[in-house]
């Protein structure tokens, strides 16, 4: 490209003049209002409870998408849930983070068993897990219940079993979790909320 | 869709006047430092709205972690250990954005828009406009805005503008268990932290006192010190915070004077060329200089 001396200085002369009106205050860009979009505005709310401690804090679980057919959900964000009157919204700082709790490549998702002597965990179904756990539960209470004491009274106890009930429980799961153990004898039966 | 921050009241590097009729409530942030016990949830909470995700560090030797604000990090706590009269306090300061009323970060920034406030008092960096030249960092009395490393613009507490243009409180705010944290209209929350302090004078802390320095213009973050005479003792809070005197001189009257001087020059050289007229060379003079420059 040729470009003669006139040419160089016209163009210089534009350009400095066009920078000095914008800095003038004659610039074209209007003075909008930007703010950030509400992240939250159309995604799906989700109650819940908190999984940590005992305090069982309620939560809102904010995901993407509105549950129809081929929308895949994604939990976004979660906050404190204002209607709980357990926390009122607020939440600790493990709680504020349980998104990332979620998202966590270390989070278990599947049931997994140890065999004796083994030293890998190995990957197990939800069936064969329910299945083990009842009757590794039938076998020790059949071995070790105890119908009568010394003076023949009868105790039916179970003591060789305890159970630590969730946190998170209702009521309902509460009234149900303790007729079933005790029904089965069971003695030792206390609740995470007591931790 | 949006609340009652429609309104810019200032924007930096720009001289075309503001929208001024509508009146917003001026919000504010009031952190009772007298009730906060130092678990962080507040720093924890604001990086998962802001999807932030400060990298994991080290641990320095204090609580403080991260050890200072980053442009990932827009609150940290900072701890401090006093020994006064015999006894042991532990200060614990939320740090972060003040949201001044005078803002000297929005006074330093030469780039049209960066910086906003809105009506309500939040003050808001937009990084697209962002060209990182740092001058907010000058500008700012509390040492808050932070360069990032990944794309060299800055970045601080936004008071989740987004959050609060639809009526809900900052993330911080929601989630202080402890009820330090408070969110509301300027005034009720001057109007809480009386109550506080009368509370805290009642229990023996004769100095306990609000913070809202006038040396720009009041904050939209307030403090209830339990020592209001010595704010230096909760992490070097400055006692009596101001925008850097070079920045008022750059960008007070060394601005206007340049612009003047700019125009000045204009309107010479517009006299000049009514005057003289432009400078006319010769078709003969023009080949001569072209035969002598011109090697054949």
């Amino acid at each position: 490209m040729n470009v003669t001396r006139r040419q160089f200085l016209k163009v210089t002369a534009a350009g400095l003049g066009s920078s000095s009106l914008a800095m003038l205050g004659f610039s074209p860009q209007p003075a909008l209002a930007e703010i950030r979009n509400f992240k939250l505005a159309r995604t799906t709310e989700t109650r819940n409870t908190c999984p940590y401690c005992s305090v069982s804090c309620g939560v809102l679980i904010y995901s993407l998408g509105d549950k129809s057919k081929n929308a895949r959900a994604e939990i976004v964000h979660i906050e404190g849930d204002p209607d709980n009157p357990v926390n009122r919204g607020t939440l600790c700082p493990k709680g504020a983070g349980l998104l990332d709790m979620i998202h966590s490549a270390n989070r278990l998702k599947h049931p997994e068993v140890r065999e004796p002597g083994a030293s890998e965990w190995k990957r197990i179904t939800w069936d064969e897990a329910l299945d083990r756990i009842a009757r590794h539960m039938k076998a020790d209470r059949d071995a070790n219940f105890i119908k009568t004491n010394s003076d023949g009274v009868t105790v039916n106890r179970w003591n060789t079993t305890g159970f630590l009930a969730s946190s998170a429980a209702g009521n309902e799961a509460g009234y149900l979790t303790h007729k079933v153990l005790r029904g089965l004898g069971v003695v030792t039966l206390d609740t995470q909320a007591r931790i | 869709m949006v609340w009652q921050s429609l309104d810019i009241r200032r924007r930096s590097a720009t001289t075309t006047p503001m929208p001024q009729a509508r009146e917003s409530t001026e919000v504010a942030k009031l952190i009772d430092i007298s009730q906060c016990i130092g678990c962080k949830a507040c720093q924890v909470a604001c990086m998962e709205w802001n999807d932030l995700r400060q990298e994991v560090g080290y641990c320095v030797g204090v609580y403080d972690n991260p050890p200072d604000l980053t442009a990932k990090a827009w609150t940290v706590m900072r701890f401090t250990e006093l020994e006064n009269d015999g006894r042991l306090e532990w200060l614990i300061r939320k740090d972060g954005c003040m949201h001044c009323q005078d803002p000297g970060c929005l006074k330093a920034c030469p780039a049209p828009g960066a910086i906003v406030q809105y009506a309500n008092g939040i003050v808001e960096f937009h990084q697209e406009h962002c060209i990182g030249c740092g001058y907010c960092l000058t500008g700012c009395p509390f040492n808050i805005p932070r360069l990032s490393d990944q794309d060299h613009k800055a970045y601080k507490c936004s008071l989740c503008s987004d959050r609060v243009a639809v009526g809900q409180v900052p993330a911080c705010i929601k989630t202080c268990p402890t009820g330090a944290l408070h969110f509301g209209s300027k005034e009720d929350m001057k109007e809480h932290a009386e109550q506080r302090i009368a509370d805290l004078k009642s229990r023996g802390f004769t100095n306990a006192g609000l913070y809202d320095p006038p040396g720009v213009g009041g904050t939209h973050v307030m403090y209830v010190l339990q020592h209001a005479d010595r704010p230096e003792w909760y992490a070097g809070l400055p006692q009596d915070p101001a925008i850097n005197p070079l920045v008022e001189v750059w960008k007070g009257w060394t601005k206007p004077l340049a612009i003047g001087v700019m125009a000045a020059g204009v309107l010479a050289s517009l006299i000049h060329y009514v005057m003289k007229g432009p400078n006319e060379i010769s078709k003969e003079t023009e080949k001569e200089v072209e035969n002598e420059t011109r090697p054949e």
